[in-house]
C-alpha cells in the first residue's frame, strides 16, 4: 500500500528530475562557463539533496517498475509474495543508491 | 471510429477507447527506460569524471548522442503519461482538470524539445 503511493511520488520526483536533466544538458551545450555554473549550483546542499533524492527515486521506480511488469504477467500477487518483494525492493533501492554515490564520489 | 467516442476525445473529456493505448505506451516506454536508464547510470559511473570536456566528449559521440536523445524522449513521454494519471485521479473539477492536463502535456513536450536540442547541439560540437 505504502509502496504504491511511493511509486507515484518517485515518478513525480523524476518528472522534476527531468527538468534537472534538461538543465544539465542545456548548460553543457551552452559552454564550459555555463556548465560550471550548473555544477556549482548542484554541489550546494540543496543541489546535493536533489541529486541524491533523484537517484533514490530512479532506483526505486526502476525496481518497482520491474515488479509491475512481473505483476502484468499475473505472477507475484499472493500477499506473502507482495510483502516479500516490497521489503526486498526497499532494501535494494536504498543499497543501490548508497553504492551509486560511493562509486561516484 | 464511433462519432460519440471521437467527440469525447476531441473535447478532452477523458479516455474514449484510449485506455489500452495508454497502458501499452506506458509499458513500452517503461521497458525502454529500464534499458536506457541503466545504460545512463553505467555511463555516468564509468566516466573518468563529470567535468565539462569529459561530459561533452561523451555526449558528442554519435551512439551516445542517439541513446541520450532516446532517453530524453522516452522519459518525457513516460512522465507525461504518469502525470496524466495523477491529474485524472486527484483533480476533479472539469475545467481545472483539462487545464492541468494541457499544461502538463505542453510542459513535457517543451522539456523533450529542450533536452534533445541540447543533446544534438553537443553532437554538432557547438
Amino acid at each position: 500500500m505504502t509502496l504504491s503511493i511511493l511509486h507515484r511520488a518517485t515518478g513525480v520526483a523524476m518528472s522534476v528530475g527531468l527538468v534537472l536533466l534538461a538543465a544539465w544538458l542545456t548548460s553543457a551545450a551552452a559552454g564550459a562557463e555555463q556548465y560550471a555554473e550548473f555544477t556549482t549550483l548542484m554541489s550546494t546542499l540543496v543541489g546535493r539533496l536533489l541529486l541524491i533524492g533523484w537517484s533514490f527515486a530512479f532506483f526505486y521506480h526502476l525496481a518497482n517498475g520491474i515488479r509491475h511488469f512481473v505483476w502484468d504477467t499475473g505472477r507475484g500477487f499472493e500477499k506473502h509474495q507482495a510483502n516479500a518483494s516490497a521489503w526486498f525492493l526497499m532494501i535494494f533501492a536504498v543499497a543501490v543508491t548508497v553504492a551509486f554515490w560511493m562509486l561516484l564520489l | 471510429m464511433k462519432p460519440i467516442a471521437s467527440m469525447r476525445a476531441l473535447l478532452g473529456l477523458g479516455d474514449a477507447e484510449g485506455g489500452t493505448d495508454h497502458w501499452w505506451g506506458q509499458r513500452i516506454s517503461g521497458i525502454a527506460l529500464v534499458l536506457l536508464g541503466l545504460w545512463f547510470v553505467a555511463s555516468v559511473l564509468t566516466l573518468p569524471s563529470l567535468e565539462y570536456h569529459v561530459v561533452v566528449e561523451f555526449i558528442g559521440r554519435s551512439l551516445n548522442n542517439v541513446l541520450l536523445s532516446l532517453l530524453c524522449l522516452a522519459a518525457a513521454y513516460h512522465s507525461n503519461l504518469g502525470v496524466q494519471v495523477i491529474i485524472e485521479d486527484y483533480v476533479h473539477a472539469s475545467a481545472l482538470n483539462r487545464a492541468s492536463l494541457m499544461i502538463s502535456r505542453i510542459a513535457h513536450f517543451l522539456l523533450a524539445v529542450i533536452a534533445v536540442y541540447a543533446v544534438i547541439r553537443i553532437g554538432n560540437g557547438t
